[in-house]
């Protein structure tokens, strides 16, 4: 798994505070809720609503944070700061990114769940 | 107001995102604590109002009402305004940080919160929630609801205002005498059945007691906070007190004890009030003539042998739906004129 996708630190940190069970549930809501949100960042983007698409970018960097998912964190990071506008300019390619950059993370987070 | 007890606190965890509310309330759990949680402001205020917590770890960025919104309420509504709110947020920006302890947060954590740093930031929270819960109890118990909110709200300043409120005046009849034939502890015990009883009288009509001398006691209306009707408030807290006593002088009848009986004095108009005394002591109080008339009837009861006396302007205020009787004009010590005076009658029609 590459280091850039899950901080291991961070989420070895998170199961030993939190407890493994606990982790796994967590986990799997994070499975739950990040595909809703993405898809609600870009129903933002093509209603073109400001705070729902900052709202839904600033939640996702959140939880890209709390297991240590920093490429993905960084990424909603730069859409809750720049707005739509870079997004539009770009064709909605940071949108797919995020969107593909969250496959990487879904599948590194589903293999530490089963570890 | 709870009590925390051990460490044990009753939490609101206020977060739109299900993993962040799933994550601090589990470690606020993990440290020992009762935790509720809500996902948005809105829902957060709801189970504020109806249920009691210590303390609010408060997200900012949310749907419906957000963090900056529930600050701002809570810093209004004087029954929330002592609760301390931790924020927990990802908002980028020092600005954030300072804007969210203009508007009263307690404390700050960046997300993801470090549980370590938590627990240390909510242990200095609930431990001040704890000694500000303290000060009001003790100022509660020295100095009635109505004076401690007036002084949650105002501050402290010795020195008055005028307003118009309405006065009572109360006491038993013949104390001395009972005093003297019984011992010390009875006496005692009387006091403290006789104040509570007519406590609960008063402030059941929305009175605060200002003065408590031996038997005698001081009770205002309409201040400090205002009250739509204070002369029919007093008139029927001096007719509830009468029933009252009436009542437990059937428990000393049983017990073979002197029945008790009490004079009550009642009068309404301009008075100044405020904090008299000095920076380190002083008591909400009302002075003025108003006052000094409302004594001057409760005296006059003795003479005029009837129970309840009240002024012209009480009972120009009363009149239409409380039986009263004029008594013609009356010579009051300290006035130059007589004065209207007026017994209330026991028998009222409901």
């Amino acid at each position: 798994m590459d280091e850039t996708t899950i901080d291991r630190a961070t989420y070895d940190e998170l199961r030993d505070t939190a407890g493994s069970e606990f982790v796994v549930e967590l986990v799997d809501t994070f499975l739950v809720e990040a595909p809703r949100l993405i898809d609600e960042l870009r129903s933002a983007y093509d209603k073109r609503d400001a705070d729902v698409f900052r709202r839904s970018a600033h939640s996702l960097k959140s939880n890209g944070n709390t297991f240590g998912a920093r490429t993905f964190a960084a990424m909603a990071k730069d859409l809750e700061l720049g707005g739509f506008g870079p997004v539009v300019a770009a064709g909605g390619a940071p949108l797919d990114a995020l969107a593909a950059e969250y496959g990487r993370v879904a599948a590194a987070l589903s293999e530490l769940r089963n570890a | 107001m709870r009590e925390v007890r051990h460490g044990t606190a009753r939490l609101l965890v206020v977060d739109d995102n299900k993993v962040n509310r799933l994550l601090l309330t589990r470690s606020l759990e993990l440290q020992g604590h009762s935790v509720a949680s809500a996902e948005n402001g809105r829902v957060a205020l709801e189970m504020l109002r109806r249920e009691n917590f210590d303390c609010l770890l408060l997200d900012m960025e949310m749907p419906e009402m957000d963090g900056f919104q529930v600050l701002e309420v809570l810093v209004a509504d004087l029954h929330l305004r002592d609760l301390p709110v931790i924020v927990t947020s990802s908002l980028e920006g020092i600005e954030t940080v300072v804007r969210c302890l203009e508007l009263g947060a307690e404390d700050y954590l960046p997300k993801p919160v470090n549980p370590v740093l938590l627990k240390a930031r909510l242990g200095a929270s609930l431990e001040k929630k704890r000694l500000r819960d303290q000060q009001k109890e003790w100022m509660r118990r020295f100095a009635t609801r109505e004076v401690a909110q007036d002084l949650q709200e105002s501050g402290f300043a010795l020195g008055g205002k005028r307003i118009r409120a309405t006065v009572m005046f109360s006491d038993i009849r013949g104390f001395t005498g009972l005093s003297e034939t019984q011992t010390p502890e009875e006496t005692i015990e009387l006091l403290n059945t006789y104040y509570t009883l007519m406590f609960d009288a008063i402030s059941g009509h929305g009175g605060i007691v200002t003065l408590m001398a031996a038997d005698g006691l001081m009770a205002v209306f309409g201040a400090p906070l205002p009250q739509p009707d204070p002369c029919h408030s007093a008139v029927r807290t001096a007719l509830e007190m009468l029933d009252t006593i009436d009542l437990f002088n059937l428990e000393r009848d049983a017990a073979k004890k002197p029945q008790i009986k009490i004079g009550i004095g009642i009068a309404s108009g301009d008075m100044v009030a405020g904090y008299a005394g000095t920076n380190e002591r002083a008591a909400y109080t009302c002075i003025g003539d108003t006052v000094n008339l409302a004594a001057r009837l409760e005296s006059h009861t003795k003479v005029a042998g009837r129970p309840i006396l009240i002024d012209n302007a009480t009972n120009a205020a009363i009149v239409d739906r409380l039986g009263t009787e004029s008594l013609g004009q009356v010579p009051i010590r300290g006035k130059a004129k007589p004065v209207d005076v007026y017994s209330v009658n026991r028998d009222q029609k409901a």
